[in-house]
């Protein structure tokens, strides 16, 4: 099936719209894709397709001033006044300022590329730093030169959405402050490591070809200096948590480790300052290297999708028109203050919360609620903050909540609230080890008093040894190592997990709950097929629906304009009547025409299915019938039908309707569909069923997910869907593929059985090498090498993750998000 | 052989710069963006002219 060139979305049937991309004409789906697609061959940066790994977002079009459609819509001027350009932009120096932003859209590394070089050209612009992951980009500038609405601008012709971000926020601060010191931590570690193994290999050497004591003990002297710092310095957030775990009383992984290390360290500090005996710097330090780089990775994992607080920041848009005496002003919605009153144009998101001042309004409420339909306000009714208006008419507002009061801010502490009380699972490691230390305690004790007694000379080299062999590395290292291979290759599918302890709990879930508009559809309102009943053609009907649906931002006009060939001009409808609910009535060229439902046309014979359907017809009969539906994710149905196979329980939970709900539960094929459900009552529903003892997989897009997204055990969150929900979600799926998502609880169970072996493989070792040691038959250079080696085969293990977790030969594709490895296609999009 | 008396703490001290300099790499921001830079050698390539 042939798709949009530019954002792979499917091809309203009749359109012909198509660009021109190296002498190629290639289709696109709307005008937008086409404005872009044109631009993006007008600059010369054609190689964009050629080096993409994932379609583009589809761009936001609108009418302009003239009437031509498939101009990108976007109004940046207001960055500029200075309380929303001091609010934006970071003064770095003289000249020299900064702003931040994210960038929706950009899902792969050419993105990144094409808005790099699509600001390269801007006078005063310096420096651009697009990240292709999280979209983050920074931009450094002149702000003498350069205007931060232009460099906005610039960015959205690109079919890019930028949302600024406030300058200076400090849990981003803390974020990269944290990282920083981690990179610090384990360069050291990694250094220091490849340093004490060298000297350690000079030491093995000796041990087998007699070599001069003033060479040992400088070599014991050298690695001593070297190690212990090391040690100390990477390993301090390891002796931090450990002490912590103490102090609360608890025997958390983190305290077998520290034990680890400290008897390491001070076995071989021992017999340094001793001149005798052997020394474990190299174990030490390797071991430290390991751990950390595990946990670099995981913590990295876990900063990518962004905290909640800025997540909330970007909800809220940029600017307003505020009533300012008799007239109206442009303003930043910083500026505004309760009381105000703000004039809403028809598509425009509403700044803030507050009361409507006009007799009436409809807004869509989707991003908020779920409800694909608008919601009818009333005069003194309240109205939500970012919502859009989907009337034909501007709207006036008085502002009531702002900040903290606000329905936004309100969604965001039952996320945090949800991210707190998330049900408590102990990790499979982590149940080892209390007991494990415990044991390994009690048992040197034992073997000291029993040696004291029979040997006292060799009592404390056996005890030193003994503890050196049961030092749980193996152990410590089987969790982290499996979850950091696990990650990478996640990651590459497709799935960017943020915890460990989510891809432990998947092999536990039995049930699925899915949101639907978004999660299950794509969200997006489109013209499947065009019936004709009259005389007149296709693109004669389009046009005239599109005139009458002419300034409606409502997701129907919407999907009739972006079924419109672009360049066409707007036909202009005169005498246009709206009736609410039932549709439009206008004059076009002197025919009056109807726009609507079966009964606003006075068609009689309406099917009654659940397909949307749109009527065209003027005083005489019925000229046409636009069929409009959500496209469904590919695949979905197959996904959900997966999950269902392997025995779990399967729901749609949304706060759409109960009409379009049911439909959906039955083109999915889903047992339980649950409607009109507001952010809280599907947490309400989630927590009935995790008391009820089920662990519970929620997947979700929207703002009113997020919180469900926090509370359940684990979360998907669809990377096209609000920043919200990614921050509260446990994993973040940047395909398209839905049956990906359905592989996780294989893949869990996959990772599960590497991380049992890696601990079955810690304790065999640990039990086998104990009693030699107790024993004292275990030279002190086994028990090194014991350490090293155990360690080594657990790593060995993990690494076999890279081969099992893979994808069928017959199932979905390589994921499309491979932001690490973008494919050429030379063949296929350039020639 | 007793030149490595001389070569190891030679050796450590070249570690020891390694380490600052990775240090000061840090402190100056090199490292913030460990994605991009992987992918920009791969895409960099002749403009066309225009303009």
């Amino acid at each position: 099936m042939v798709r949009c060139f530019h954002c792979h979305g499917p091809l309203p049937t009749g359109s012909d719209l198509a660009v021109e991309l190296r002498g190629q004409r290639r289709p696109v789906c709307c005008a937008g894709c086409l404005a872009v697609a044109s631009l993006i061959e007008s600059r010369g940066l054609g190689s964009f397709y050629s080096f993409r790994s994932a379609p583009a977002a589809p761009p936001a079009i609108g009418p302009d001033e003239a009437g031509n459609s498939g101009m990108p819509a976007c109004d940046w001027q207001v960055c500029d006044r200075p309380e929303v350009e001091r609010q934006l932009v970071q003064a770095l120096g003289p000249g020299r300022s900064e702003l931040r932003c994210r960038v929706d859209g950009v899902n792969c590394a050419a993105c990144a590329w094409l808005i790099d070089r699509g600001l390269d050209d801007i006078d005063g612009v310096e420096e651009i730093c697009v990240n292709p992951l999280s979209g983050e980009t920074l931009v450094r500038f002149d702000p003498a030169r350069v205007r931060p609405s232009a460099i906005l601008e610039a960015i959205a012709r690109f079919g890019f959405a930028p949302r600024p971000v406030p300058a200076g926020r400090t849990d981003d601060a803390a974020t990269a402050a944290a990282t920083r010191a981690e990179l610090k931590r384990l360069a050291v570690a990694g250094l220091g490591f490849a340093q004490v193994m060298t000297l350690s290999a000079a030491l093995y050497l000796g041990a087998v070809k007699a070599m001069d004591t003033h060479y040992t003990s400088f070599f014991v002297l050298t690695s001593m200096l070297i190690a212990t710092p090391v040690v100390l310095y990477a390993g301090a957030p390891i002796f931090r948590g450990a002490w912590m775990d103490l102090a609360r009383g608890r025997l958390g992984m983190d305290v077998p480790v520290a034990l680890a290390i400290a008897i390491a360290l001070g076995a071989s500090l021992v017999n340094a300052f001793r001149g005798a005996g052997q020394v474990y710097f190299d174990s030490a330090t390797m071991f430290v290297f390991f751990l950390t780089l595990g946990r670099f990775l995981e913590s990295r994992a876990r900063h990518r999708a962004g905290g909640v607080l800025a997540a909330l920041a970007e909800l809220r848009p940029l600017s307003a028109t505020r009533r300012h005496g008799s007239g109206l002003e442009r303003v930043g919605t910083v500026e505004l203050a309760p009381g105000d009153c703000v004039v809403v144009a028809p598509g425009e998101a509403v700044p803030a919360d507050g009361v409507l001042v006009a007799p009436q309004g409809l807004f869509d409420e989707s991003l908020l609620s779920g409800e694909s339909a608008g919601r009818r306000r009333e005069l003194g009714d309240p109205v939500l903050g970012g919502s859009l208006n989907l009337g034909t008419a501007p709207v006036e507002i008085r502002v009531t909540g702002l900040g903290a009061d606000s329905y936004i801010a309100r969604v965001g502490s039952l996320l945090q609230r949800a991210m707190a009380d998330r049900p408590d699972f102990l990790r499979l490691a982590d149940r080892w080890a209390g007991g494990f230390i415990a044991a390994i305690l009690l048992l040197a004790i034992l073997a000291g008093g029993v040696w004291l007694r029979l040997a006292p000379e060799r009592a404390f080299e056996v005890v030193l040894a003994l503890l050196v062999v049961t030092c749980p590395c193996a152990l410590s290292l089987a969790a982290p190592t499996a979850f950091a291979v696990a990650l990478g290759r996640l990651a590459r599918l497709g799935l960017l997990l943020r915890s460990a302890r989510a891809l432990e709990r998947l092999a536990d879930v039995d049930t699925w709950i899915f949101d639907k508009t978004g999660t299950v559809t794509e969200g997006r309102l489109r013209v499947q097929e065009i019936e004709l009943h009259g005389s007149l053609d296709r693109a004669r009907c389009l046009a005239l629906a599109n005139a009458l649906e002419a300034g409606i931002e409502h997701p129907v006009a919407r999907a009739l304009r972006t079924a419109l060939p672009s360049g066409t001009r707007l036909e202009t409808a005169t005498d246009v009547e709206y009736f609410p609910g039932y549709g439009i009535t206008g004059t076009v060229d002197g025919q009056r025409y109807r726009l609507g439902s079966a009964r606003h046309v006075g068609y009689a014979a309406e099917r009654d299915d659940s397909v949307q359907r749109l009527y065209l017809g003027d005083d005489a009969q019925l000229l046409a019938c636009f069929e409009l539906a959500d496209t469904p994710r590919p695949h979905a149905a197959s996904a959900l039908a997966m999950l269902a196979a392997a025995g779990r329980t399967v729901a749609l939970v949304s706060g759409d309707a109960q009409g379009p709900v049911q439909a959906a539960a039955q083109r999915f094929g889903v047992g339980q569909a649950f409607a009109s459900q507001s952010p809280a009552d599907k947490l309400a529903l989630l927590r009935t069923r995790q008391q009820a003892g089920h662990v519970v997989a929620v997947v979700g897009d929207g703002i009113n997910d997020a919180p469900v997204l926090a509370q359940a055990d684990v979360s998907v969150a669809l990377v096209e869907g609000s920043r919200l929900a990614q921050a509260g979600a446990d994993i973040v799926f940047t395909g398209h593929d839905l049956r990906i998502v359905a592989r996780l609880p294989d893949w869990a169970r996959r990772t599960r059985r590497i991380v049992r072996q890696n601990l079955g493989w810690a304790a065999l070792y640990n039990l086998t090498a104990v009693p030699l040691a107790a024993a004292g038959l275990l030279a002190p250079w086994m028990a090194a090498l014991g350490m090293s080696l155990s360690s080594l085969v657990v790593v060995a293990n993990a690494l076999r993750l890279n081969r099992v977790l893979a994808l069928p030969a017959d199932g979905p594709a390589e994921g499309p998000a491979q932001a690490s490895r973008p494919r050429v296609l030379a063949e296929q999009e350039v020639a | 052989m007793s030149m490595l008396f001389v070569l190891i703490p030679l050796a450590i001290a070249l570690l020891a710069f390694a380490v600052w300099a990775f240090f000061w790499a840090v402190r100056a921001g090199q490292f913030d963006d460990l994605d991009t830079p992987a992918l920009r050698i791969l895409l960099d390539e002749q403009r066309t002219p225009h303009d």
